[in-house]
């Protein structure tokens, strides 16, 4: 008689032998018991898709954990979570393999290590281009120039000629988009994601606005669960103001080079000119934004936090805080001798925010927005049979 | 006797779907509530954290109901899964409140959702909880805590004073707690192994728990003993089989297993001992539990072959699987030449027929005693697969005895003063037999309702039918 088969071993398995990485294999056994109970299906897309499959390779955890937004709700609903033997902590466990998925897909794949101590090396490129920009224009100028009062259009180039400005953050934002493209081709064919999904217009159209509206951070409809039980929409609210903040500066930083290009003026702009309304505006709201995303983290349940990746985290929420933070101070002190300085070290926060793009928390917004398209293709193919 | 010692109108023991009904309802009423869960906080509410649904009438389709469902309908078919065996004054006034339980649920901040994947047949009748049991919990709990009912943890209650009929004070942790009325939903014994033995013997050792580890039946007992009338055959339990792998208690739902009617089951003899295939799956799983427990060592072997593995949902554990039938009959610890006799016996005995698992279909065995009716195919197609099962124990029926206002009624048929029951201690009332899915809530829903409002309007003294009794607890 097997009596070890009775009794004693409880223990629960996973649907196929072989994964890359602990989290990989535990998240495998976690999909095997949610898919035998499903009670959590109406609260996000990750486990209607889930139910779409039989078995959990590690392509298909990458994809569930990037479709993963994190509210925490299925932790709390679950009678399964801890201390229950069954310990079915999803948010936790795809929160580790979702941050692995960023350091597996990077390219150069010679830079994966940069995750396991992001903050560490996100700090370093922020001290790096900070100090880069004030020796450059120490270097280059006296100190007159530096310290000096400039003002009326073109101020600011009095201190980095346009044409370097453009080439320096042409490059540097070029070699991000090369990268994360590269980063994106990898992830798309490890999930095995159909050729059909990229093209398919109507599922990139409800992925856009599931992404825009963060459709899935809502625990189901209530608000997500981050502190305990007690849903709060709060960290949405955060996001949005974060997101559409960045979005608003870019937006400025856009029509600023329109301004500049087509209409032939230079900056600096008035206050109430468009480019300076949108930064102002959308730096305002990456400052609440992280800020209460940064408060709302170390409120969150200890028990649903990736504690590995602490770090990259917070250094990604920090970089886009002091992007807007010296961005502001430069439009309050570009009337000061202050102006030449401060405008190195703004330049500098937003060289290393640009670089270390593709090697940070950043392209957890990239690789939720694919799942999010191939959730709505699949989805697309189950309705239609 | 002074006045701070009964400084609570309504005591509520127990912490699940019943209870908090209860303690809201009483609450919502104006009464003082403290209500007593015998777990922490992460175990609390008992079995409702396993459930899904609850079956409610209503009279048209809504966004999470695919159609009506008529008091009439739930009523037949609460007549037809218990034979008859209901209270049916009692069952009929149930379906009727029942209707605006789905109201009142999501006023409590309880939200719905469609049915669940693998249960469509269900999308009709029962209202589906978005996030499961456990939030619905939760949800009832945050909704109690913010009206102001007070809430304490690890508070089993270990005595209650009863003169009469009428509840005097409860014994928590030491000390007595004084209450106008008394609103019992703690549920029933099932995971009380000593009391189960009473009826099974030793069998009982050998049962899994399916639910929570706290329905030991102690305010039962404490009720049963100060002359409180009982309801329900105490030897019945709903049970069914499960994976043996299953941890003792607490395993849920996901311990099931929808495969007997696509193979055999065998004993530890390796020989069969029921027909797998007498009529489709969700009228029969509910008797499984008592087959297997009328096994030797209560243990039993799902075996298939490699053309059922997908035709049923996953299940949480794997099957365990071999390449021959001998190979495993040997990971199984079964006799490997029984196995072989016993397959190729019923290999032999199916016969050619359409395969269709939705339907009776007429792929049946001849000559093969006990037959399988339905469904029988041969078990050829390597790998094989088997899964070992146990009788799993959902709940008990004996319960006491109430009216159609939650009051609790005593050996002699009268109504106690003071005191109310609520869901599963109360649910042989209702279910003399038999289940269907959903019930269970709906019990402790409609009668914790109910009772925390009669307790409430006890505990004031402006309860219509109030006695003597109450009235005069309301005057300490």
């Amino acid at each position: 008689m097997s009596e070890a088969l009775f009794a004693e071993r409880t223990a629960t398995a996973g649907s196929v032998p072989n994964h890359a990485t602990a989290s990989l294999a535990e998240a495998d056994r976690l999909m095997t018991v949610c898919n035998s109970c499903r009670y959590c299906e109406g609260l996000c897309a990750v486990f209607p898709a889930m139910e779409m499959r039989r078995a959990f390779p590690d392509g298909d955890l990458n994809y569930l954990a990037n479709l993963c937004h994190n509210c925490g709700a299925c932790y709390w609903d679950c009678q399964f979570s801890p201390p229950h033997e069954f310990d079915v902590n999803v948010p936790k466990v795809l929160a580790k393999v979702r941050n692995d998925s960023y350091a597996h897909y990077v390219w150069p794949g010679a830079l994966a290590g940069v995750f396991a101590r992001n903050g560490l090396f996100i700090a370093l490129a922020a001290a790096f281009g900070v100090a880069a920009f004030i020796i450059g224009f120490a270097a280059w100028h006296d100190a007159a120039t530096l310290f000096g009062t400039h003002t009326g259009p073109g101020a600011f180039y009095r201190l980095m000629p346009h044409n370097t400005m453009v080439a320096l953050f042409g490059a540097v934002s070029l070699y991000a988009v090369v990268a994360i493209a590269l980063g994106i081709r990898a992830f798309w064919r490890d999930i095995a994601a159909p050729r059909a999904a990229i093209t398919d217009w109507a599922s990139i159209w409800q992925a856009v606005k599931d992404a825009g509206s963060l459709r899935y951070l809502d625990g189901g409809g209530v608000g997500c669960m981050n502190d305990d039980e007690k849903p709060s929409d709060a960290r949405r609210l955060y996001h949005h103001l974060t997101f559409y903040g960045f979005m608003l500066c870019f937006a400025a930083t856009s029509t600023a080079t329109l301004y500049h290009y087509l209409l032939g003026l230079e900056a600096p702009y008035p206050w109430y000119d468009l480019p300076v309304v949108l930064g102002t505006v959308g730096g305002i709201g990456l400052l609440i934004g992280p800020a209460g995303l940064l408060a709302a983290k170390w409120r969150r349940e200890p028990d649903l936090i990736d504690e590995t990746r602490l770090g990259m985290d917070v250094a990604f929420i920090a970089m886009l805080f002091l992007t807007s933070l010296t961005g502001l101070l430069l439009l309050v002190l570009r009337a000061t001798p202050a102006m030449g300085v401060m405008l190195a070290v703004h330049l500098g926060v937003v060289f290393a925010l640009f670089l270390t793009m593709p090697y940070g928390k950043f392209v957890h917004g990239i690789y939720r927005a694919l799942a999010l398209v191939r959730y709505a293709h699949e989805r697309r193919l189950e309705s239609h049979g | 006797m002074p006045s701070d010692e009964t400084s609570y109108d309504v005591l509520v023991i127990g912490g699940g779907n019943a209870a908090l009904c209860a303690a809201i309802s009483a609450r919502r009423e104006g009464a003082r509530v403290l209500v007593l869960e015998a777990s922490d906080a992460f175990w609390r509410g008992g079995n409702t954290r396993h459930t899904r649904n609850m079956r409610c009438a209503h009279d048209a389709a809504t966004e999470s109901l695919s159609g009506p469902y008529t008091e009439e309908e739930f009523f037949e078919d609460l007549m037809r899964v218990t034979k008859g065996r209901t209270d049916q004054d009692l069952a009929r006034h149930m379906i009727r409140e029942s209707k605006t339980m789905l109201t009142w649920i999501e006023e409590q901040g309880v939200r719905w959702q469609p049915s669940l994947g693998g249960t469509l047949s269900l999308g009709r009748t029962n209202s589906f909880f978005l996030g499961g049991g456990r939030a619905m919990l939760n949800a009832l709990y945050r909704t109690a805590e913010t009206l102001g009912v007070e809430i304490r943890y690890e508070a089993e209650v270990t005595a209650l004073e009863i003169a009469d009929g009428m509840f005097l004070s409860a014994t928590v942790n030491g000390e007595t707690l004084r209450a106008k009325a008394l609103v019992a939903a703690a549920g029933g014994f099932e995971s009380n192994i000593e009391w189960l033995k009473r009826y099974w013997g030793e069998a009982a050792e050998n049962f899994l728990i399916r639910g929570t580890r706290n329905n030991k039946g102690t305010i039962l007992r404490l009720l049963l003993d100060a002359g409180v009338q009982e309801v329900g055959d105490p030897t019945q339990c709903h049970a069914v089989a499960i994976d043996a792998r299953a941890p003792k208690y607490d395993g849920g739902i996901i311990t099931r297993l929808d495969c007997v009617v696509f193979g055999i089951v065998v004993n530890k003899h390796a020989q069969r001992f029921y027909d797998e295939g007498e009529d489709i799956w969700p009228k029969r799983y509910a008797i499984w539990g008592r087959l297997v427990a009328a096994q030797p060592d209560q243990i039993a072997y799902i075996i298939f072959d490699a053309s059922s593995l997908k035709l049923f949902m996953p299940s949480l554990f794997p099957p365990i699987s071999a390449s021959t039938i001998e190979g495993l009959a040997e990971k199984l610890g079964l006799e490997p030449a029984a196995l072989r006799e016993t397959v190729d016996g019923f290999n032999a005995a199916v016969q050619p027929g359409t395969f269709d698992d939705k339907v009776l279909d007429d792929c049946r065995t001849d000559g093969l005693d006990p037959p399988k009716t339905h469904w029988a195919r041969r078990i050829e197609e390597a790998p094989f697969y088997a899964y070992p099962v146990r009788p799993g124990i959902t709940f008990t029926y004996l319960g006491t005895r109430v009216n159609e206002e939650a009051q609790i009624l005593m050996a002699d048929g009268r109504p106690s003063a003071n005191m109310f029951a609520a869901g599963e201690i109360m649910a042989g009332n209702v279910l003399g037999e038999g289940y269907a899915a959903g019930i269970g809530m709906t019990i402790g829903g409609v009668f914790g309702r109910i009772a925390g409002r009669e307790a409430a309007r006890t505990a004031r003294g402006n309860r219509a039918q109030g006695t003597i009794a109450a009235k005069e607890a309301t005057d300490v």
